[in-house]
């Protein structure tokens, strides 16, 4: 998924060298040219959209006059490269147009449900760190006893189970039967609009705004799609942790650390753990922006205001602009998140950088 | 008795031989043992018997549905399972549900297939391409195929559901399109491998033609690994196309597709939990069963990688 790529020398290189500079120059450029290309699928198909965008803001009985000003005031009679230049260069600017559903522009839009989605996201991530670490290097130290076949277990089901699918299970035993979380939404229908908005991220503000009320009341919303995303991303982190710990410990220094007599919690650890950190991190990213992905469909079954809810509806509303401009942005913070992986990994692992 | 007996036991030994006398007696031979190793795997055994069951129900579904999947009774809806006739219940329009996933299989294998098909194809023959010819054309083939690996897949494919409009077909495009990238990437790893070793050499003196040492030498040797990805792949292809159904980009009502059905049972999950429940444990058990054949296929065909995970 990385983009790595080999440099054919079979040379290792001093991490801060003039060609790790090279590399960081080429590895701009790269995300440079995705970038470019991913805006232009988009916006290809975005234009190809079966429904008529000029006709979502004039209305079906608008005479043909207006219908021809609002299509040349959208650029559209312009060829479509040139439309596309138009578009990258506004994108720059930090504009990604008006939206057609509501006539707000699209970046103010993002901006308002960005931060739902990151606080979903970043919970699920703790979840995921938290319990998928512990487990995988468990299951890798206690190989085929029971614990490693639990593990195995938890990982085959989160890959195989329908995320908003486990998200109406989720809701229909937890909130429905048991009552012990909160419903679908970010907050209770009477803690709505309470705290005033700084970051857009609701835990944070009601602790701002000292409003603790609001602060559990939101808690017991997002407690539910948080660990249902945290369980995939558990999934993921502790089977990466396993394969990269029984590597390690399969390594003749672990055997030399045991026959020194070192206690096996030392050299579990300190000697093998220490060297998967950096992997982990490359793989803890990763799973974050899997977090961003799957938020789309867990954002629709809890109804929650993020970015995931807004491109769907964009959608099904063909608002061109936003569709464009959220999936911009997603597939930035993606290709972000797998430059930053890849980069950690270059600079703190040699073994990479061959 | 003994005669069957004896003729399976020269079978078996045919089979096992380490002195083929043929290349297809070999053939016979790698195939038997790589069937041993996956016989001896429980798991992947069992996920094989899911999927078999599942071509059989899909196959089947007139003579096993107990009821017509479309035909509605207004009278008769929302009945919890085990009532009388509906082992599963009844759904909001009183169809039955059992009959409904039974003929929902046939979608779900439907989209596997075709999916299987088309994105493999298309990863094989850019990876393949790319690494053999090299220089600007791997070039723009890689970064091409970066691009859409930077995509988050299902919003690149929600987006091309949308421009495509909604259904089965277009999913199937929609989700082949998204899914191409890693076999690219695989195969162009393997052709690079291959490429510069003696046997290949050896053809090129023959004076075979790029084409002819793509397809007839280097595509062969890129199938196993590729055949370990699809099968582990699957199961995200059936999460995919579940989750296009659930938003109703996928295949239209009253299309008994299980992902569109979990979408319609939602609206009553609080009282009626069976109308969302059941389609979904589908779902999960044919996604399961990929999963343990993937796993099952990677040890038999790709041992360097199967001894990890």
């Amino acid at each position: 998924m990385a983009v790595v790529e080999n440099n054919g020398n079979g040379r290792r290189k001093s991490p801060f060298s003039s060609s790790a500079f090279a590399t960081v120059l080429k590895t701009l450029g790269s995300v440079i040219v995705t970038m470019l290309g991913l805006t232009f699928v988009t916006f290809i198909i975005g234009r190809v959209m079966p429904i008529d965008p000029v006709i979502s803001i004039v209305g079906e009985r608008a005479s043909r006059e207006t219908y021809e000003a609002a299509y040349q005031a959208m650029g559209l009679d312009k060829p479509i490269l040139v439309q596309f230049a138009y578009y990258i260069w506004d994108v720059l600017h930090g504009d990604f147009g008006m939206s057609l559903l509501n006539a707000r522009p699209v970046a103010e839009d993002i901006k308002r449900v960005f931060p739902a989605t990151l606080e979903l996201a970043t919970i699920g991530t703790f979840f995921g760190v938290v319990l998928g670490v512990p487990l995988g290097v468990i299951a890798a130290v206690k190989r085929g006893t029971w614990i490693d076949q639990v593990a195995r277990v938890v990982a085959l089901v989160g890959y195989s189970m329908p995320i908003f699918w486990l998200g109406l299970m989720g809701l229909l035993v937890f909130y429905g039967i048991l009552g012990w979380v909160g419903g679908p939404g970010r907050v209770g229908i009477f803690y709505e609009d309470i705290v005033p908005t700084v970051t857009g991220m609701i835990l944070i503000d009601s602790i701002i705004s000292n409003n603790w009320d609001v602060f559990w009341n939101a808690v017991s919303h997002i407690i539910l799609p948080s660990s249902i995303l945290g369980y995939y991303s558990m999934a993921y982190i502790s089977r990466m942790t396993r394969s990269f710990m029984l590597e390690q410990m399969s390594a003749e220094y672990i055997t030399t650390a045991r026959v020194k007599g070192l206690p096996e919690r030392t050299v579990v650890w300190r000697h093998a753990f220490g060297n998967i950190k950096v992997q982990l991190i490359t793989v803890i990213a990763l799973s974050y922006a899997n977090l961003l992905e799957g938020a789309v469909l867990t954002e629709t079954i809890f109804a929650w205001p993020g970015i995931g809810q807004y491109i769907t509806t964009a959608l099904l509303s063909a608002d061109m602009n936003a569709v464009l401009g959220g999936t911009v942005v997603v597939g930035l913070i993606f290709v972000l998140l797998n430059i930053f992986s890849d980069l950690l990994y270059r600079f703190f692992d040699p073994r990479a950088a061959k | 008795m003994t005669d069957t007996n004896m003729q399976k036991q020269t079978l078996r030994e045919w089979l096992m031989t380490d002195t083929p006398t043929s290349r297809r007696h070999a053939k016979f031979a790698a195939l038997y043992s790589g069937w041993l190793t996956l016989k001896s795997n429980s798991m992947a055994m069992i996920g094989l018997g899911i999927l078999l069951l599942l071509v059989l129900i899909a196959a089947a579904a007139p003579l096993l549905a107990p009821m017509d999947p479309f035909v509605q009774n207004l009278g008769n809806r929302l009945q919890p399972p085990g009532t009388e006739g509906h082992l599963l219940g009844t759904d909001s329009l009183g169809r039955d549900i059992l009959s409904r996933m039974i003929y929902g299989s046939r979608i779900t294998l439907y989209i596997v297939a075709l999916v299987a098909l088309i994105a493999p194809i298309v990863g094989l023959l850019v990876g393949t391409v790319a690494g053999y010819t090299g220089g600007w054309i791997d070039t723009i083939l890689m970064r091409i195929t970066d691009i859409f690996l930077a995509f988050p897949r299902l919003v690149l494919a929600l987006a091309f559901v949308a421009a495509l409009g909604a259904g089965i077909e277009n999913a199937v495009l929609a989700i082949s399109l998204t899914a191409w990238p890693p076999y690219a990437r695989i195969a162009r790893a393997e052709t690079l491998t291959i490429r510069n070793s003696d046997y290949i050499a050896a053809i090129k003196l023959q004076g075979a033609r790029a084409g002819r040492i793509i397809t007839r030498h280097i595509w062969p040797l890129c199938i196993s690994s590729l055949i370990v990805r699809v099968t582990l792949d699957m199961a995200g292809v059936i999460l995919a196309a579940a989750g296009l159904g659930f938003l109703g980009l996928g295949a239209q009502p009253p299309s008994p597709e299980w992902g569109a059905m979990i979408a319609e049972g939602r609206r009553f999950i609080l009282d009626h939990w069976w109308v969302a429940t059941m389609p979904g444990l589908a779902i999960f058990t044919v996604s399961l069963a990929f999963n343990l054949l993937g796993d099952g296929l990677r040890d038999v065909l790709d041992p360097k990688e199967g001894g990890h995970s």
